[in-house]
């Protein structure tokens, strides 16, 4: 091979610049991987143009979230800015003059996804406030000298690149390189009062625009993006040279915290958490963002790709068993959509409804015949009239013409379905015990895989919405409306002028009951008032003890099971799981298995299946056992595993080599009692070398000294 | 006992169906169990008091351990549940994770010797209908409790025999063969006579009580068979799982034998002999293998499609990954810049590979400050030049020189440029455990299954390796290659320590020669005139790492060859024939 050496590990392969490929792009591959090339092509636009729509889309979602805290943060900057201004002649901030104004912004464990959050910070800072914004993470500040040099690095190195656009490189490097020399915060502070008195006394042209709402002495934000990782000394040093310098640089520091506010107590001791003056901001919690992202991605009538219940769950769990990361649930998302485009040849139509029903009048034949073999269309089809059955069958334009309704149709059931959803989500989601789950996902969920009506939790959600007092469900039904009234679908219309008719039931419920209500508690008391005779008292107890067991309802428990009834009605119209809608599979992307392997896979199962199972892998009839048991067929290095499984900590060579023999020969069909039965040969030496020696490349042994010939056992499991 | 005699109110019992070779196993075990006593002739002694000690576990308390344990498992499996649908094998967590159990010293004989009986079709009789209790997959318990009196121990006994006459009725005489290939100690024998003797005793006992018993419905004569206790293949109960972790840790004391591979006739192959060997052995399995890796190939588009996307592949699974990324290279790299990176090797760096980068794929002349400049000038160089696409290929990025998490976060920032496309395999069974988080974020990781079952011939073929330490052959040519570009007299001073050190081979607390020792018997030989040469000579053997020196408790420097006797001797040997 061009890549094996005895001294070397490294080699670069570099075609000459004719050949190399001129643009090798994403289409090329996807065509490439599929059959149908035009259709491809058109799959892979629609492929590229949601994911493009998806990022955007989370993007935008990830503003608007951070925008609340980040608006807070930058308020508060600009407030410790102008109070550096005016330092000079307010005694209140004389007194707090060594002290930095520090934002510790807690942000929850999820450190990766951190990095959009201080990136839309940083951007915002040098926007609006300053031009001065440094970030600095752990990995790169191992000591102070270190620290001090990133952040004259950055803080100079940048502004000279901005300052002088029109200089070449050569001018650029010499600041950078006189910094080198001193690295401390006083030739930071002369650089900043230059760079300040060249603002006030010329604005460059750039500029302009900004500096306006600048102020004079813009402050200098330095930003340490993961404090826990920190070396506490470092910090500390860092802190305490800063608050010596305070008077001439408007310093301020932003704490990204991934754990919790006291990490500052833990890492810093008082006589420096005293120098500064923290004020504490706490973002969303990861939850809340990916309740946001579901609810705007997954539930979104306008994206036509759709994740099948199960193909949600594993997203939904790894989320929250492994990660807590917002950016993997979309980097999940993508791969669904990814492979759904690749895999699936009629996703074609998975797209915006005028180019879907475009695409379906141009489908091939070949296509026809496999959405004939798309399960849910054979399930339509048989339910049709013989007649029809045939021509669906035979005729490719009848099914284009059929497929294109069931394309509307199908539309029309996401308009309705999310609705409904959402509704029903309200009136459970404050239910005690939660039988239908706290999040909207959790719903989505089982509906996606079974009726929903027929599940013992939505029964217990229901007989809990039948004990609701009123105000309680006239307030979720309220919100039932909003959601309603946003739906353009007719059904939707329909059903939101019932719920409207039942409220407005309600409220001449509130003027008749009243009434009626007086009444009967009025009438019983004069009974018995009336009658003071003891078994006179006790009859008409036992009767209107009677009377209450079958007490006719009242109105309103009548009205509420008009109401829970009609809401039923509409859950089993409308939530039904998509598996029974004809063509689902064009928008249903259901492989779970294959994201759960791509996303969270476990490498140590994969390699002890094969070790223990070989059949598994290689379908072989010799290597077939039935579970627990072992064919001495099997490879050497399962042998090998094998054998050692029986192993305590250390293991004989000699003794595990003369029982691989005894193995191997018996596998060899040697006769048990010739002479040479198990006897170790060289051939058989040498296969037993390599598969120790696999194995510890493996990490189940590894060799020791603690005895001779032995090798040290690393696991302990084993099948 | 068999459930079937339980008392009717242990609503709990279920019947499972169980795989013969975990029956199998079990009865090994227990067997095994007996066998670990100190004398021979011990069996029933030994087994009677640990019979005793465990009689008074409850049946009950058994049961409902065993339907905890399985509903912490459904509990945890909820991810691995979906796994059904891609027909995962049997390997769940459970079995891969557990605790350090107590073995015996003749275990892997035993195994061997089972393993040796069942022809390799698999073993296949009737005795899968046996209503008895699946073990679940690991049975760790040598403690099975007949609950009965004296006479049931003889059952406890039997059945391993009686299934074995069962499994394998075409074996001749397996009393024999058993344990002729492990240890053939006289004594074994005669035990092993006396053990069938006790288990047909047992049979006489157990055959008459069985029908009496036993269901009706069942077959008098299967009943016999069968009558096995099945409650012996349960799971041991759990504080006998505490019990057994604190024995297993207990004992420091190393439990094997004290055979070495001396024993054999060729104790030692050199790599050659070795690859001779393994080039000649008849490769079983080959068509299903290459079945297994073709498999893989049509994956290539799809491969560079989500690499353009944006991914880096992380390939998995047993078999060395090296030939299909190999094949992936050729077939779909040929026309792009592209980086292999051997990660197995021994002296591989971080800066190796940013130099290669740098060096000779950006062609920048120059060097860095540090590897973070080098690699945020790659980054910034790829990312303004964005039609240029590099690949990176690293086999074993789990590989020991890469393992290092400053190298593992340097590789992630690399991977996390977008135009540079990463493609990785691991090996190790921990390998995951080098990336946190953050890390694996910047990796952007898609995870591949691809066994192939393909030898690790070129991974395992460096001198870390346990293959070539056995054969001490590399650290031999290594000897006689420094040695011989020396001068007579160094060779002379290397050979006196050597001489020396194989005259103390005996003396275990030996610590090496003192430094005045050798200069003296240096000067005796007439091989250096003062203690300066010595010293300079000395400092040449180290640089070459052929002596090691400590300092003794006295403060004196002792000089050691740190190779082993075997090998010394054969350089003694070679160097003389020189």
């Amino acid at each position: 091979m061009a890549t094996s050496s005895v001294s070397k590990g490294c080699f670069v392969f570099k075609p000459s610049s004719k050949k190399r490929k001129k643009n090798s792009d994403v289409v090329d591959y996807f065509i490439e991987g599929s059959d149908d090339g035009e259709m491809a092509r058109i799959r892979v636009n629609i492929c590229q143009r949601l994911w493009d729509m998806t990022k955007s889309e989370t993007e935008m979602l990830q503003d608007e979230l951070n925008k609340k805290i980040l608006d807070s943060l930058l308020e508060f900057i600009k407030k410790c800015a102008s109070s550096f201004q005016s330092q000079m002649n307010d005694w209140a901030s004389l007194m707090r003059a060594s002290e930095i104004p520090t934002a510790a912004l807690v942000l929850g464990v999820n450190v990766p996804d951190h990095d959009m959050t201080f990136q839309s910070l940083s951007v915002l800072l040098q926007q609006s406030v300053t031009p001065f914004v440094v970030s600095v993470q752990a990995k790169e500040c191992t000591a102070l000298k270190h620290l001090m040099q990133k952040v004259l690095e950055r803080l100079i190195g940048v502004d000279v690149a901005v300052d002088d656009d029109d200089e070449d490189g050569g001018q650029r490097s010499a600041p950078v390189h006189q910094k080198r020399v001193h690295c401390s915060l006083s030739s930071l502070c002369d650089w900043y009062s230059s760079v300040t008195k060249k603002y006030e006394t010329s604005p460059g042209k750039k500029r302009t625009s900004m500096a306006k709402d600048m102020i004079s002495k813009p402050p200098i934000v330095i930003i340490f993006k993961d404090l826990e990782a920190f070396n506490p000394r470092v910090l500390q040093d860092f802190i305490v040279i800063c608050s010596r310098y305070i008077q001439k640089l408007p310093l301020m520091f932003i704490f990204g915290i991934a754990t919790s506010p006291s990490t500052i107590q833990h890492m810093l001791p008082h006589s420096v958490s005293s120098l500064l003056c923290i004020e504490l901001f706490q973002s969303l919690s990861c939850t809340q963002h990916l309740a946001t992202v579901v609810d705007k991605l997954v539930l979104n009538t306008e994206f036509p790709f759709k994740l099948s219940g199960k193909v949600l769950q594993v997203l939904v769990s790894i989320f929250l068993y492994h990660d807590f990361s917002v950016r993997n649930f979309i980097k999940g998302l993508q791969l669904a959509l990814v492979e759904h485009f690749h895999s699936q040849p009629l996703s074609v139509l998975c797209c915006p409804k005028k180019e879907a029903l475009d695409h379906a009048q141009k489908l091939s034949h070949q296509e026809v015949e496999r959405i004939r073999q798309l399960p849910s269309f054979m399930r339509y089809v048989e339910n049709q009239e013989p007649q029809k059955q045939v021509e669906l069958l035979t005729n490719d334009g009848c099914v284009k013409e059929v497929c294109k309704i069931l394309m509307k149709a199908l539309r029309k059931y996401h308009k309705n379905y999310y609705p409904i959803l959402r509704c029903l989500h309200t009136l459970t989601s404050s239910l005690p015990k939660y039988p239908l789950g706290k999040q909207i996902r959790e719903i989505h969920i089982s509906c996606l895989e079974k009726n929903v009506w027929e599940t013992e939790e939505y029964d217990s959600a229901m007989q809990l919405l039948k004990l609701m007092a009123k105000d309680e469900l006239v307030a979720l039904l309220q919100k039932c409306v909003v959601i309603l009234s946003s739906s353009k679908s007719k059904k939707m219309k329909a059903a939101l002028g019932q719920l409207q008719n039942y409220l407005a039931k309600f409220d001449q419920l509130d003027t008749l009951s009243a009434e009626e209500v007086m009444q009967e508690a009025v009438s019983p008391e004069k009974d018995l008032q009336k009658k003071t005779d003891l078994f006179q008292l006790q009859k008409t107890l036992l009767e209107r003890k009677e009377t209450r067991r079958t007490k006719k309802m009242t109105p309103f428990e009548v009205l509420r099971n008009q109401i829970l009834e009609f809401v039923d009605s509409l859950v089993r119209a409308h939530l039904v799981p998509p598996e029974s809608q004809p063509l689902n599979e064009v928008c249903y992307y259901g492989s779970s298995g294959v994201l759960r392997r791509h996303l969270n896979a476990t490498p140590r199962t994969s390699i002890q299946t094969a070790l223990s199972h070989p059949y598994y892998y290689l379908q072989h009839e010799g290597l077939k056992t039935d579970s627990g048991t072992f064919s001495n067929a099997a490879p050497d290095i399962c042998i090998v595993h094998k054998l050692h499984l029986e192993c305590g900590r250390l293991i004989n060579l000699f003794d595990w080599l003369e029982a691989y023999s005894t193995v191997v020969s018996a596998a060899e069909g040697k006769d048990p009692d010739s002479s040479d039965y198990g006897k170790v040969d060289e051939l058989k030496h040498a296969r037993f070398i390599q598969a120790v020696s696999e194995l510890e490349f493996l990490g189940f042994v590894k060799s020791t000294k603690m005895k001779t010939d032995h090798v040290a056992r690393l696991t302990w499991g084993g099948c | 006992m068999s459930p079937l005699k339980r008392p009717a109110d242990s609503s709990t019992l279920e019947v499972r169906f169980i795989g013969d070779g975990d029956v199998l196993n079990h009865i090994v075990e227990k067997h095994e169990g007996q066998k670990a006593g100190p004398s021979s002739v011990q069996t029933l002694v030994t087994l009677k008091g640990s019979q005793k000690k465990l009689t008074e576990l409850d049946d009950e308390e058994e049961e409902d351990d065993d339907f905890n344990q399985q509903d912490y498992v459904d509990a945890l499996g909820t991810l691995t549940e979906e796994g059904a649908e891609n027909g995962a094998a049997g390997t769940a967590g459970a079995n891969v994770f557990s605790f350090q159990t107590l073995k015996r010293k003749n275990k892997m004989a035993q195994l061997a010797s089972e393993l040796a009986q069942t022809p390799a079709k698999s073993v296949n009789f009737s005795v899968s209908e046996s209503p008895e209790k699946t073990p679940g997959k690991r049975s760790i318990n040598q403690n099975k409790t007949p609950q009965k009196g004296k006479k049931v121990q003889f059952v406890s006994t039997t059945p391993h025999r009686l299934r074995k006459r069962l499994s394998a009725p075409n074996l001749k005489s397996e009393s024999d063969s058993d344990y002729s290939a492990s240890n053939s100690e006289d004594d074994e024998e005669g035990k092993e006579e006396e053990d069938t003797g006790g288990e047909k005793n047992g049979m006489a006992e157990v055959q008459p009580k069985t029908p009496s018993k036993a269901v009706p419905a069942v077959a008098v004569a299967a009943a016999a068979l069968y009558k096995t206790p099945a409650k012996k293949s349960k799971k041991a109960p759990e504080p006998n799982l505490v019990e057994e972790y604190f024995e297993a840790h207990s004992s420091s004391k190393v439990l094997t034998s004290d055979r070495t591979l001396e024993r054999l006739q060729t104790p030692k192959l050199d790599r050659d002999t070795l690859l001779r060997l393994l080039d000649g052995k008849p490769s079983c399995y080959n068509t299903e293998i290459e079945q297994l890796n073709q498999a893989h190939d049509k994956h290539f588009s799809k491969w560079m499609l989500q690499l353009q996307l944006g991914f880096n592949m992380l390939l998995y699974g047993l078999g060395s990954k090296k030939f299909l990324l190999e094949k992936f290279r050729t077939s779909m790299l040929s026309d792009s810049v592209h980086l292999v990176v051997n990660g197995f090797f021994p002296s591989i760096t971080l800066k190796s590979i940013l130099n290669a980068i740098t060096g000779e794929i950006l062609e920048h002349e120059g060097s860095f400050r540090t590897p973070m400049d080098q690699i945020d000038f790659i980054g910034k160089t790829l990312r303004e030049d964005p039609d240029t696409q590099v690949y990176l290929i690293i086999h074993n990025i789990d590989g020991p020189m890469l393992r290092a998490e400053k190298t593992q976060q340097a590789l992630g920032q690399l991977a996390s440029v977008p135009n540079m496309h990463l493609l990785a395999s691991i090996d190790h069974i921990n390998a995951p455990l080098v990336w946190d988080q953050s890390k694996m974020s910047l990796f952007n990781w898609l995870w591949y299954e691809t066994t192939t079952y393909l030898p690790y011939t070129e991974e395992t073929s460096y001198e870390n390796s346990l293959l070539v330490q056995q054969t001490g052959a590399l650290a031999l040519s290594s000897l006689t290659h420094v040695l011989r570009s020396l001068t007579p007299n160094a060779r002379g001073i290397f050979r006196l320590l050597a001489e020396f050190q194989l005259e103390n081979k005996d003396n275990p607390s030996y610590t090496g020669l003192s430094f005045q020792d050798f200069y003296q018997r240096c000067r005796e030989a007439f091989l250096v005139n003062s203690d300066i040469t010595l010293r300079t000579q000395l400092t040449e053997f180290r640089d070459h790492k052929l002596i090691r020196t400590k300092k003794g408790p006295d403060g004196v420097e002792y000089l050691l060859i740190p190779v082993d006797i075997g090998t010394l001797t054969d350089f003694l040997e070679k160097d003389e024939v020189d």
